[in-house]
């Protein structure tokens, strides 16, 4: 493996490099929000706040308290997962916006909590994180998570998370416990974001509350709805479009984040329901099917 | 023996008394309507019967089990399946998806067991899919089965929205105002599909109907509600023949 | 010392009511979180500092002038951002349409004018006075008297003006209101022009009085804003007050009498107890939904 990596590392630019490994963070932690606003419907507007407590959970515990990168990963996920938890309990009840509401102030708090934190290192952020993440470990977690998403998606309470997000009292009238399944997505997308902020902290040597603003929350959120809400390979094209786009959008410097702004108005206007919004590979494969008979028709 | 026995039950929305202490007993294995106006409050007893609302008022008994106060999806896994007269399918899903959601109060699998894709986890998907498909076939839309839900057509969505109650294998079908906006060709399908339901799966059937005729052709016995209180009970002719019920209610269209 | 706490949390309070009052016009009738209203506040007190500096004007004029900016501004954000979603698409894509406004906004405005902060030169007096032990500035009374004046006016066009009762009835039902033939594009254009102008003052005001004005200025108190109408119930325009009020008092307090190290926490920590305890906010109303 680390004979691999260093392959890796001296074939590939460093620039190339390094947006693939932050390319392959953001899928993680979209994935995880997308299951929660994509998938059950639940407007999440703190992503970045989970994302924090992995990041600095992890860094933390390998720094002062010898945890091995694994464990350490693990720990930042499961304590975010975690507060996923309690937070999902009583707010999860509210609706719509209200409950963004509750998570942009949730994400908030978290932010000035570690603000103030001293083994965080204040404001002045935490350094010196050791730099276990790599190009393997990162794309190796990214497609394991695809691969165990792909297969929930698919399954019997995937499709309940989805009900829930399509019509809340139908679903409870099928016997879906509503409530119960709006706290698991919570918890199992805030899951996915202490583990990518975990990789992010572990990748990024410094880190530092302002890394994980609402800006890096709405961040987050474009990739899963600019994709197309509660798709996989949505939420994986909106993270790489959105991973991108600062980059491509260098070439126009300072005006990169009004392009940005406004890229988005106008995806919104021509693709309200994200650019793989309604596509299926089953329509697809009709459509190309069609097309055959049609040929051998004329 | 009774199914669903209301002793008393009595809704307020703010200072409208939508039921006012109605009584019913539903028996095993019959076809019970429940007629009345607009806003006589047909749907509220449906809502309370499922657990969306909690009665004000009143006691609700299913096969010997208190359930007021009881979650609706607990309602649902007791065996107890809707229709919504505005209907509520999952849009954005399949029709066969919808139908599979359906099944989710009789299924087990959990998170970590889909995640891991466990062999009983997989068989069970296997049987909930082909009896989906089933059920897809009985109501005529197994080759729909890919469309979204709002791509049907608007009698398909009726359907649906059967076909996904069915799913539950409940032993009590709450059906409201299946027939609406239905013509009387399809009508005529109803009629013979719920009998065909009833008697196959061993249903007791509870529904809220305004045609008349579709009503007093297939109902053991009728309800009449009138601003939430029931006005009369009993089998089709004795209602068709009640004063009150053709005052308050027949005589309007009569 | 409590009074002279109160009295700032009070004048912090109707900015944030004024701004919030936007959003929960805004959200009462299309179910929109328009956050692009914080750089609407932002360009609002941009456009009062440079009418101030360069063209000198007074600040009351400045004001008048900056609100008239703003709803222009306003309507035309919701002309090419909003309204060719509506209709057709979910309540989230018009969310994201309302982010990327955002962002293109304050960028537009960072390179305009730097990313530096800007200082109002003196158009007030520093005046104060005394109200038994209570130290009074003149830019204190003039936020309490015109946020005052401003509030009164909007509950009275909502109630008693033909274009208020139109509001109104819109955001009970778009569609019936639509049906009954009311001009729906018109009534949502006058919201978004109302809300801006409201948040204009807002924005010049508090440029004033803390002397700062800078292009990121509305994304913080554009949140707290949406938290003070998500506190008072969102839709609901004495809510909005009554938030707005409740929460600068509480983060004036907190900051006082807790910790100043944890004032962004503060109204977000409260906006949380509330909705815990009310979960339809002070002043919403309970909706049962009908199935
Ligand atoms: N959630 C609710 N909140 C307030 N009023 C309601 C609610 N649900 C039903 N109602 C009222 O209760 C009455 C009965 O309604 P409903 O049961 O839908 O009538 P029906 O189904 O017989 O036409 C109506 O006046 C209706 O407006
Ligand atoms: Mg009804």
């Amino acid at each position: 493996m680390n004979g691999l990596d260093a392959a890796i590392t001296q074939y590939i630019d460093p620039y190339y490099l390094r947006i693939m490994i932050l390319l392959g963070i953001n899928i993680i932690l979209a994935l995880g929000l997308n299951l929660i606003t994509g998938v059950t419907g639940q407007l999440s507007m703190g992503h970045a706040g989970f994302m924090s407590i992995g990041a600095y959970t992890s860094a933390i515990l390998s720094m002062q308290f010898g945890f091995s990168y694994l464990m350490a990963l693990l720990a930042g996920a499961a304590v975010a997962a975690f507060f996923g938890f309690l937070i999902g309990i009583p707010t999860l009840r509210l609706e719509g916006d209200y409950l963004a509401m509750v998570t942009i102030g949730f994400a908030e708090i978290i932010r000035v909590f570690f603000l103030n934190f001293e083994p965080g290192g204040k404001a002045v952020g935490l350094s010196g994180i050791p730099q276990h993440t790599n190009f393997i470990t990162v794309w190796l977690i990214a497609l394991l998570i695809i691969a165990l998403n792909t297969r929930l998606l698919k399954s019997r309470m995937g499709r309940a998370f989805y009900a829930i997000r399509e019509n809340e009292i139908a679903a409870a009238s099928t016997g879906i416990d509503t409530t119960r399944l709006k706290i698991l997505a919570f918890t199992a997308g805030s899951f996915l974001g202490g583990l990518g902020g975990g990789l992010y902290s572990h990748y990024m040597y410094y880190i530092n509350p302002q890394d994980f603003g609402f800006m890096k929350s709405i961040e987050l959120l474009n990739m899963v709805i600019l994709g197309g809400m509660g798709s996989i390979p949505g939420t994986i094209l909106g993270s790489f479009i959105l991973t991108l786009a600062p980059e491509m959008l260098r070439i126009v410097a300072e005006y990169r984040l009004l392009f940005y702004g406004a890229l988005l108005v106008i995806l919104m206007i021509f693709r309200p329901n994200g650019i793989l919004g309604d596509v299926r590979i089953y329509d697809l494969k009709k459509r190309w099917g069609r097309k055959e008979v049609k040929t051998c028709q004329s | 023996m009774p199914v669903l026995t209301l002793e008393g039950i009595s809704q307020e929305f703010g200072g409208l008394r939508a039921l006012d202490g109605v009584n019913m007993v539903v028996e095993e294995g019959e076809i019970f309507g429940i007629i009345g106006p607009n806003g006589a409050g047909k749907t509220t007893l449906f809502n309370i019967i499922t657990g969306i609302y909690v009665p004000s008022e009143g006691d609700l008994i299913f096969k010997e089990r208190r359930i007021n106060r009881m979650a609706t999806h607990n309602i649902a896994r007791l065996g107890i399946g809707r229709t919504f007269q505005n209907i509520r399918l999952f849009n954005k899903l399949s029709v066969l998806d919808n139908v599979r959601v359906g099944s989710h109060g009789i299924s087990r699998s959990g998170f970590f067991k889909s995640l891991l894709g466990l062999p009983s986890m997989l068989r069970e998907e296997k049987e909930i899919k082909s009896r989906a498909e089933e059920l897809l076939e009985l109501v005529g839309l197994y080759d729909k089965k890919m469309e979204y839900a709002d791509n049907l057509a608007y009698g398909e969505q009726r359907r649906l929205e059967i076909a996904r109650a069915l799913a539950l294998k409940p032993s009590l079908l709450l059906l409201d105002e299946p027939a609406a906006g239905m013509n009387s060709g399809e009508k005529v399908e109803l009629m013979k599909f719920i009998e065909q339901i009833r008697q196959e799966m061993k249903l007791t059937i509870l529904l809220v109907e305004h045609d008349m005729s579709l009503v007093m052709t297939i109902c053991e016995r009728i309800a009449v509600l009138d601003y939430g209180r029931k006005i009369a009970e009993g089998p089709p002719e004795e209602i068709k023949n009640d004063e009150r019920v053709i005052q308050s209610y027949l005589g309007v269209g009569a | 010392m409590f009074w002279e706490q109160l009295l700032n949390g009070l004048t912090l309070g109707s900015t944030y009511a004024l701004i919030a009052l936007g959003y929960t016009m805004v959200y009462g009738i299309v179910q929109l979180i328009n956050f692009a209203h914080g750089e609407i506040y932002m360009f609002g007190a941009f456009a009062g500092l440079i009418l101030v500096s360069f063209f000198g004007f007074n600040l009351i004029a400045a004001m008048l002038a900056a609100m008239l900016f703003c709803m222009l501004l306003g309507i035309l954000v919701e002309r090419i951002a909003y309204r060719p979603l509506r209709g057709k698409s979910s309540r989230l894509s018009a969310l994201i349409s309302a982010i990327g406004v955002s962002i293109f906004l304050s960028t537009l405005m960072a390179l305009m004018a730097g990313t530096n902060t800007h200082r109002y030169p003196e158009v007030i007096a520093h005046q104060s006075y005394h109200l038994g032990s209570l130290d009074l500035s003149l830019m204190q009374i003039l936020i309490l008297a015109v946020s005052a004046l401003l509030m009164i006016g909007l509950q009275f066009m909502v109630q008693k003006t033909r274009i208020g009762k139109a509001m109104r009835a819109c955001s009970q039902d778009l569609d019936a209101s639509y049906l009954m033939g009311i001009n729906v594009n018109r009534v949502i254009s006058f919201t978004f022009a109302v809300g801006s102008a409201l948040a204009a003052a807002g924005g010049v005001m508090v440029g004033v009085y803390y002397n700062a004005v800078w292009p990121y200025m509305g994304m913080m108190a554009g949140l707290k804003a949406f938290a003070a109408a998500v506190m008072g119930g969102i839709g609901s325009i004495p809510g909005a007050m009554i938030g707005g009020l409740s929460l600068g008092i509480m983060e004036i307090m907190g900051v006082a009498y807790l910790s100043s190290s944890y004032k962004d926490a503060i109204a977000f920590g409260m906006l949380i107890l509330v909705l815990l305890i009310r979960p339809q906010g002070l002043m919403g109303q309970k909706i049962s939904k009908k199935v």
